[in-house]
């Protein structure tokens, strides 16, 4: 039989009207087009002063000079505006109403990067035709406990998009086959996404489900280690090794190939260990607002 | 920091060196993935292009759009790997080089030194900076294809590194 909310059960929930997720989305889009996050401006800052290379010294002060200009002329920090990816974290008790949330979500989107002259990147994938709005952005919503709203924003460039991997390895492969993968893939990505680059990696899940934990571990600060101590170590030891590689700030060399690795894990299955890479440049653009 | 004007001459290039930062000014075309397409339709038909490629220099971008007071929205470089197989045809037809970030294809360096050609890298990620020091934008080809369009760029002490120099040297 098919149960209807009556008014009772309506009244225990709090409502929220979509155009309030509309609006922080907006805003939100604005200030990440613009601006890149604390943590990342001052991970940048330290690769500077850490820096021996002559060019890649002047490509981080070129980067560091980037973002107070496009700060103080509101303009967008990288013209790659990317791909907007939506992690919404919805309350169980939050009830929805107004236009439907991927409408609402789009719409903040759309407004955004028109007002903001942001670039429209989005397009077909075998026309090639551009939506011209940078719409759809990429939805992502988990169902959580209470009745609050989490929402984290993310325009994704496609330089550094286009260099992530995903591994399906073999259970024996094990924790020195993750670590190289990961290595491999920085390796493998050389100068080519804008490094320092920030390293998301997903360990478990399904093919699908890693690729997202690498995304997630993306919206983690910069610096931020995971809460599992044995993750946070590995974390550690990576970026270690990574560094090693001697890629450097936009492949001119040098002491800082990446800023960070934030790595996120889930159960998988007995016959599989997936491992998902995903790279970030060294602009990092992430919101996180609550409702 | 060494200035160039553009267009280079071919004694320029021979000047320049890979590690060399330098500051150009004058004109440079923006292209990127979809005008590669429709540049490569025109030249494969035998058709005139509506722009003029020897001794051009063609930036791997594509703008955001610019704010009313503004002569150019961000615009730094995008990743040059995805051109590098049209990189050596548009050198054969009289290109002086490139500029974008990354490393590109022995091919390409190849072609750089057979014809003499430069490659400079611009920070990636720098947009706001390049945006500021484009004097003058319009689009010369291909409107439809919004940002990825063909735009002449006029630029002011816009800097770079030179990457690949045209006897072989190589920042990366």
């Amino acid at each position: 039989m098919c149960r209807r909310a009556t008014d009772f059960t309506v009244n225990t929930m709090r409502i929220v009207n979509t155009k309030e997720i509309e609006e922080k989305i907006y805003h939100a889009a604005l200030k990440a087009g613009i601006n890149l996050t604390a943590d990342c401006e001052n991970a940048i800052c330290r690769a500077y002063e850490n820096e021996e290379n002559q060019a890649a010294k002047f490509a981080l002060e070129t980067i560091l000079k980037n973002a107070e200009t496009a700060k103080a002329e509101s303009m967008p920090v990288c013209q790659d505006t990317g791909m907007a990816v939506v992690i919404l974290q919805i309350g169980q008790e939050v009830f929805l109403e107004g236009k439907l949330l991927t409408d609402a979500v789009n719409d903040g989107v759309r407004r955004a990067y028109a007002d903001g002259y942001f670039r429209k990147s989005v397009c077909d994938p075998l026309t090639r035709e551009n939506t011209g709005d940078n719409t759809p952005a990429v939805i992502h919503t988990e169902i959580v406990a209470g009745d609050k709203i989490n929402l984290t924003y993310m325009p994704k460039g496609f330089g550094s998009e286009n260099m992530s991997r995903l591994y399906m390895l073999k259970p024996a492969q094990g924790y020195a086959g993750i670590t190289d993968a990961v290595v491999e893939t920085v390796r493998l990505a050389g100068s080519r996404p804008c490094p320092p680059v920030y390293v998301g990696v997903g360990i478990g899940g399904t093919f699908d489900q890693c690729a997202f934990l690498a995304k997630k571990a993306l919206t983690r600060d910069v610096g931020a280690h995971s809460d599992d101590a044995e993750l946070a170590e590995t974390e550690k030891t990576l970026l270690k090794r990574i560094n090693g590689l001697n890629i450097g700030c936009q492949g001119f060399h040098g002491n800082t190939t990446a800023v960070g690795v934030a790595i996120e894990k889930a159960p998988t299955h007995i016959a599989g260990l997936p491992v998902a890479v995903n790279i970030q440049c060294h602009c990092v653009r992430c919101v996180k607002e609550e409702i | 920091m060494k200035k160039l004007l553009l267009p280079l001459t071919k004694e320029d290039i021979k000047n320049l060196s890979a590690g060399e930062s330098v500051l150009l000014s004058g004109e440079i075309l923006t292209a990127r993935d979809e005008a590669h397409s429709e540049i490569f339709k025109l030249l494969d038909g035998a058709r005139p292009l509506p722009f003029k490629l020897e001794n051009a220099v063609i930036y791997y971008a594509g703008p955001c759009p610019a704010a009313p007071h503004k002569a150019s929205g961000s615009c730094g470089p995008t990743t040059s790997a995805r051109m590098e197989s049209f990189a050596p045809r548009l050198l054969e037809y009289g290109l002086n080089g490139f500029i974008g970030k990354g490393e590109m294809n022995e091919a390409t360096r190849e072609a750089l030194k057979k014809f003499t050609g430069v490659y400079f890298a611009a920070i990636g990620g720098a947009g706001a900076l390049y945006g500021n020091a484009i004097k003058k934008s319009e689009c010369i080809a291909f409107p439809e294809l919004l940002s990825e369009a063909v735009y002449r760029l006029e630029v002011k002490d816009f800097p770079v590194i030179v990457a690949y120099d045209c006897r072989g040297g190589s920042i990366y």
